[in-house]
């Protein structure tokens, strides 16, 4: 291969691993990796709350629906990542701005797929649970969100997607560390291979998150029937 | 019976969807302990009537009703949560340390007590049907209402649930309200059987037959005739003779 491609334009996969190796042990890339990490999870946790929260007050009400599904459905075809200049205004260069970011892309596909989950509860057990002398906020913890919660993972795994995205974004913008930063720090010094490390990076922290989602999905969803289990 | 002593109180209770009258100042009264079965034809208006007593419908300002509390529904379909396990549907909306104790005993009157941790899905119909029951009954109700509560069991299941019913009865004696259109059921187990038709109950029958009941009994066929004649059906009988 070497010699094929000029290392500017693609380093060669032996330089990749040295360049991985290299940011290894010196512990920058651990340093940018739990950096990055904070991010999304901050604003991961953010995104999941205020959507699940906007999702109950939508679905469990006509009123909340008026309120609250018209705005989120004109704010959701919003190119989101348009926004980044506005929250460099609003929000500074700190990491305000990131994690809000990651924040408002993560809101949309939990709000959008805990409210279509919430109205897709079967009637017939909310009435049950009503009779067995179960408040609202009983409903909604005993009933509704479970109902919700496949739908929900599947919110979930799409936010994870979007979390990172927004992350590779804001962090080419004013930061100071985290993997968005180790990649356009490279740019400016024609390092290529360090640039495919930091999407190798991308890549297997996607994976992982998908990973983990997953485990959830099969230890939150056990016990309920599904076209794929024994019975 | 006597008004005094009526444990359910129902007057003038008129229900309509539109154009359509459900319920046309309908008038019931329930002794206490007693257990009526409410007949009529699909569409009769008797599971507007069992919704309104257990609070799902809402209940018109002009009608009165009187219940006794706590309230319990068994519904045609056992309606247990999939996420929960079963002692865990037992127990929904009890409170107190003790409840997966209290749930356990319910189980083990509807002799399930083995399935305590099974998932709803793992139930056969009959099995989920119980736990439906020991749902209902752990919270020690005054008046259990039952919307068809075996309708959808195969008929040997069904045979078995009426006599674990019957046994709980005893046990329990709760004033019990059965909406079924099975007129055998009816007769197999309730004090009464009224017939619910255009929203008004159009006859109240006392069922005068010892416990055990059984179909051999020939009174048994007479009010089963009965009922059946009120509810427009011509038996085979009939035309022979």
């Amino acid at each position: 291969m070497a010699g094929i491609i000029a290392p500017r334009t693609l380093a060669a996969p032996s330089t990749i691993l040295v360049a991985a190796w290299g940011l290894l042990v010196s512990g920058a890339l651990a340093h940018h990796l739990l950096v990055s990490l904070a991010r999304v999870s901050v604003g991961l946790a953010i995104g999941v709350s205020v959507g699940t929260v906007l999702a109950v007050t939508a679905g469990l009400s006509r009123a909340g629906e008026e309120v609250v599904d018209a705005p989120m459905q004109m704010l959701r075809t919003l190119p989101f990542l348009g926004l980044v200049p506005l929250f460099i205004l609003w929000f500074g260069i700190g990491e305000t701005p990131k994690i809000a970011l990651v924040a408002l892309g993560t809101t949309f596909p939990i709000y959008l797929n805990v409210f279509a989950g919430i109205r897709g509860v079967d009637r017939k057990l909310v009435e049950a649970a009503q009779v067995f002398g179960l408040n609202r906020a009983g409903l909604i913890r005993h009933v509704i969100l479970p109902g919700a919660l496949p739908s929900g993972l599947v919110g979930l795994r799409y936010s994870l997607g979007v979390g990172w995205l927004s992350l590779v974004v804001a962090e080419q913008i004013n930061a100071e560390a985290g993997i968005g930063y180790l990649i356009s720090d490279a740019r400016d010094f024609l390092r290529t291979d360090v640039i495919v490390v930091g999407l190798l990076i991308y890549a297997l922290l996607g994976l992982t998150a998908d990973a983990l989602v997953r485990a959830l999905e099969r230890q939150a969803l056990r016990g309920r029937p599904s076209l794929m289990s024994e019975r | 019976m006597s008004e005094a002593s009526s444990a359910v109180r129902v007057r003038n209770l008129t229900r309509r969807f539109g154009d359509r009258v459900v319920l046309d100042g309908l008038n019931l009264d329930l002794a206490a302990g007693e257990r009526v079965a409410l007949l009529g034809r699909s569409g009769s208006g008797k599971t507007t009537l069992l919704r309104t007593l257990a609070g799902l419908d809402p209940a018109p300002s002009d009608a009165e009703i009187v219940l006794p509390r706590p309230v319990s529904v068994v519904f045609q379909e056992p309606r247990l949560l999939p996420w929960k396990q079963v002692w865990r549907n037992v127990a929904l909306g009890l409170g107190g340390d003790d409840i997966r104790a209290r749930a356990q005993t319910a189980l083990r009157e509807v002799g399930l007590e083995r399935h305590l941790d099974a998932w709803p899905a793992t139930l056969s119909g009959g099995e989920a049907q119980r736990v439906a029951l020991a749902r209902a009954l752990v919270r020690q109700p005054a008046l259990l209402l039952l919307d068809e509560p075996f309708a959808a069991l195969d008929a040997l299941t069904r045979i078995r649930m009426h006599g674990l019913v019957t046994e709980l009865w005893r046990a329990h004696a709760p004033t019990t309200l059965i909406v079924t259109h099975d007129v055998d059921e009816a007769v197999l187990l309730a004090d009464r059987c009224v017939v619910l038709a255009q929203g008004r109950l159009v006859a109240d029958i006392r069922v005068d037959l010892p416990h055990p009941r059984r179909h051999a009994h020939p009174r048994f066929a007479e009010l089963r005739q009965a009922l059946l004649r009120i509810l427009g059906v011509e038996t085979e009988l009939e035309h022979a003779a």
